[in-house]
């Protein structure tokens, strides 16, 4: 809507191109005029004091407290001294590299799960192999690592493990269920729906909340069951339930014909799922996929109200230092910043594979 | 008939009983079902030998008791004595309070933010989409602790309280506004209102009958919002137009007097409607997209105004693609708003929570607040359906 050409008035040079632009798209009628205006007044009065908080004033580095009391800008040193302890929370101090490394093999292989050329069955291999390796240096106890305890799991590898191994185990269930609903058996499709609806009625915190006074109740008496895997139960079940309703959309997006060719064909219904329509509906529904799991994502962070501490938690035990408090707004840009990455590059996939999936269709 | 016969007997007497597609399904059913029946008792079993040997009590008795924990705000009288009904009543009606008032909120920012997206203005542009995509990107709870601490580290004390309006004050206390006193010329203006309601109402529904007999059109908009509106001011000069106002005034270190909203609340309210308001912005926008534009052309050839062509033409068409995904929006909005229990709003959630550490009686109040939240959802859909299918397609 921008591109709007007056024969014979071709603007020239650089600056008449750039007035042409300006009067096309920002002064091109008189309500246009004024909401430009009142934007750039925005921004000439609000930018300059962020700029100047966030780095003219600021404190970049101090040994405490004091100069950046002293100081008007940021406080930067406040992310200086915790930022160790926001990414990793208590896990031990020395041995911190390892969740580290665990972070850079979660992203390493959900990179890896991104590019197509590694859709296959080794994909799968890789990675059984990628958590065995994980739950290795989380644990620990091996090769000269000291064993670390579940509680001590905090921070920016929590925040991962609830997500990745969450959406990975809440998968298969969301295709059983997917399945369920649109089956011809009643009692099947019964069950489906009401497990579906029931969950998707209902907050994620009251579900967290279940798994964590409940779920001990419901075990055998003497079974314990650790906080973090009562989080990450409520988490399967939960996104079992959202992703099952994705997979149904792709489901229902694949043509009668696909089923009945191979019903034709003799294929009994494992073989027509798994090889006929699973993989068409699948295909289609990858992009919703990718916005539930940013969704999931961002619901990781809803552990702190059963104490669990993920990335926002250990920002907020930092934020309760006597000898730092008050730099709310620091700490909260870092994660900001990290969580932002993370779902920030998940939609962008999530475009661009829809762009490429319809390349066929487009002309 | 007797065609048919030739192939039926003997091939199908020929299949085992096991291969028989119906029997396999109602085997493969009754094992699903009993599996499910089999989990379920043996989850109740051990949950009833845990809490006997916990010595928890069960059953709803614990409602009828005292509560004794205070709750800091509530749109009814409450104090620690009343039960736990009273108590959980109060719960809910927070959350509904916050759910109702995010959802009107939200909706009117996020309408703004799809016009906003498809401004020519390329300024305006580019920054709903600028907005749109940090607010989507970043968990609501940390966007609520964020409003949180905006509201109760960073704003000004009682005493510097800012003042946007006159005798409107914003400081670490909350929002604070004044009202009208109660008199009985405002129940009178109510009742006006409600008139001009019915009043606007039956005009409609002459009108339209009255133009689909005679073509001729009424100004129903104007003549409407004339009732509404006038009939209640018309009562109000007439009443003598009481002016008095219960205003909010700084005492010591507090205010006494007016009404408002707690920092929890409006953190609450703002970091929901903010958040929501992203998303209800993309399905405003994809809404209007989806309208051909062929449509608006075609309003415009025969003569419609632009507003008209929007009201008449394009929103109608839009609305039928926008309903859908707004209906979940506004489940989203009521089911985060137990995000309350995090920055301590006492919302149903906060409430069930602090009853459950009291009795310890888990599985009742998860599942009355699970209960509560279903039926919020149901109605919430239910409504939405069927004002879905009013605006639907009218296909003879």
């Amino acid at each position: 809507m921008s591109e709007i050409t007056v024969p014979g008035v071709a603007p020239k040079g650089p600056i008449g191109k750039a007035v042409f632009w300006a009067r096309a798209n920002l002064f091109n009628s008189w309500l246009n005029t004024i909401i430009t205006l009142v934007i750039i007044y925005g921004v000439v009065r609000l930018v300059p004091p962020v700029i100047q908080w966030a780095f003219l004033d600021s404190v970049w580095s101090a040994p405490d407290n004091s100069v950046c009391r002293a100081a008007l800008g940021a406080c930067w040193a406040f992310i200086g001294v915790w930022y160790r302890f926001i990414l990793f929370g208590r896990f031990p101090y020395d041995e911190q590299w390892r969740p580290l490394l665990v972070c850079f093999i979660f992203i390493a292989l959900l990179l890896m799960s991104c590019d197509r050329r590694f859709w296959n069955s080794w994909l799968m291999l890789i990675w059984v192999a990628g958590t065995a390796v994980i739950a290795t240096l989380m644990w620990g106890g091996v090769l000269g690592m000291t064993f670390v305890e579940t509680d001590l799991w905090n921070g920016l590898p929590l925040t991962l493990i609830l997500a990745v191994f969450g959406l990975g185990f809440a998968f298969p269930l969301a295709i059983l269920l997917a399945l369920g609903r649109r089956s011809h058996m009643p009692a099947i499709r019964a069950l489906s729906v009401g497990y579906i609806e029931f969950i998707r009625g209902v907050p994620l915190i009251t579900v967290l909340f279940m798994a964590s006074v409940m779920l001990p109740l419901f075990l055998p008496t003497g079974t314990t069951i650790n906080k973090l895997l009562r989080a990450e139960v409520a988490f399967i079940l939960f996104s079992a339930a959202y992703l099952a309703e994705v997979v149904r959309g792709g489901l229902q997006a694949v043509p009668k014909g696909q089923f009945e060719a191979a019903d034709a064909l003799g294929l009994s219904y494992r073989q027509k799922m798994q090889k006929i329509v699973l993989p068409q509906a699948l295909t289609i529904a990858i992009p919703p996929l990718v916005n539930t799991f940013i969704g999931a994502f961002k619901d990781t962070s809803l552990v702190i109200v059963i104490g669990l501490f993920d990335l926002l938690n250990t920002a907020n035990a930092a934020l309760n230092d006597p000898a730092w408090r008050g730099y709310y707004v620091e700490a909260y840009v870092m994660i900001s910043i990290i969580y932002f990455v993370f779902c920030f590059f998940m939609s962008r996939y999530s475009q661009h594979l829809e762009m490429s999936f319809n390349k066929g269709k487009r002309r | 008939m007797t065609t048919d016969a030739v192939y039926k007997p003997a091939e199908t007497s020929k299949v085992a009983f096991y291969r028989d597609p119906r029997i396999r399904a109602i085997f493969f059913q009754v094992v699903v079902v009993g599996a499910v029946v089999a989990l379920a008792v043996f989850l109740v079993n051990n949950t009833l030998v845990n809490m006997a040997r916990q010595g928890i009590a069960t059953g709803f008795g614990f409602l009828d008791k005292e509560s004794s924990f205070a709750i800091g705000e509530s749109l009814i009288a409450y104090d620690p004595s009343d039960t736990y009904r009273r108590a959980f009543v109060v719960g809910l009606l927070n959350t509904l309070s916050v759910a109702i008032t995010g959802i009107v909120f939200a909706t009117i920012l996020g309408v703004f933010v799809g016009i906003a997206r498809l401004s020519t203005n390329w300024l305006i542009r580019k920054l709903a989409q600028v907005y749109v995509e940090f607010l989507r990107n970043i968990p609501l709870l940390l966007q609520l602790f964020v409003w949180w601490d905006l509201l109760r580290v960073s704003a000004p004390g009682p005493r510097q309280a800012w003042q946007p309006l006159p005798d409107v004050f914003v400081s670490n206390r909350g929002l604070l506004y004044p009202v009208p006193v109660w008199t009985e010329v405002h129940a009178w203006m109510g009742i006006a209102s409600l008139v001009g309601i019915v009043g606007t109402y039956i005009l409609g529904k002459w009108a339209k009958a009255r133009q689909a007999q005679t073509g001729q059109q009424f100004p129903l908009l104007k003549v409407g919002l004339g009732l509404i509106l006038g009939l209640p001011l018309l009562v109000y000069l007439a009443g003598g137009a009481p002016t008095e106002l219960n205003k909010p005034v700084l005492s010591g270190f507090n205010f006494v007097g007016g009404h408002g909203v707690s920092p929890e609340f409006a953190a609450l309210l703002i970091g929901l409607s903010v958040y929501t308001s992203a998303y209800i912005g993309e399905i405003v926008r994809s809404g209007i997209q989806a309208v051909n534009w062929g449509q608006s052309e075609a309003a415009a050839a025969l003569g419609l105004s632009k507003a008209r062509s929007l009201r008449l033409v394009v929103l109608p068409q839009a609305l039928r693609v926008i309903v859908p995904p707004m209906t979940s929006q506004y489940l989203n909005i009521t089911k985060n708003s137990s995000l309350a229990v995090a920055i301590g709003f006492p919302d149903l959630v906060s409430i069930g929570n602090t009853s459950l550490n009291q009795t310890g009686q888990a599985v009742e109040v998860i599942a009355m607040v699970m209960a509560v939240y279903l039926i919020i959802s149901l109605s919430i859909s239910l409504f939405m359906n069927w004002y879905n299918s009013a605006i639907a397609l009218q296909t003879r």
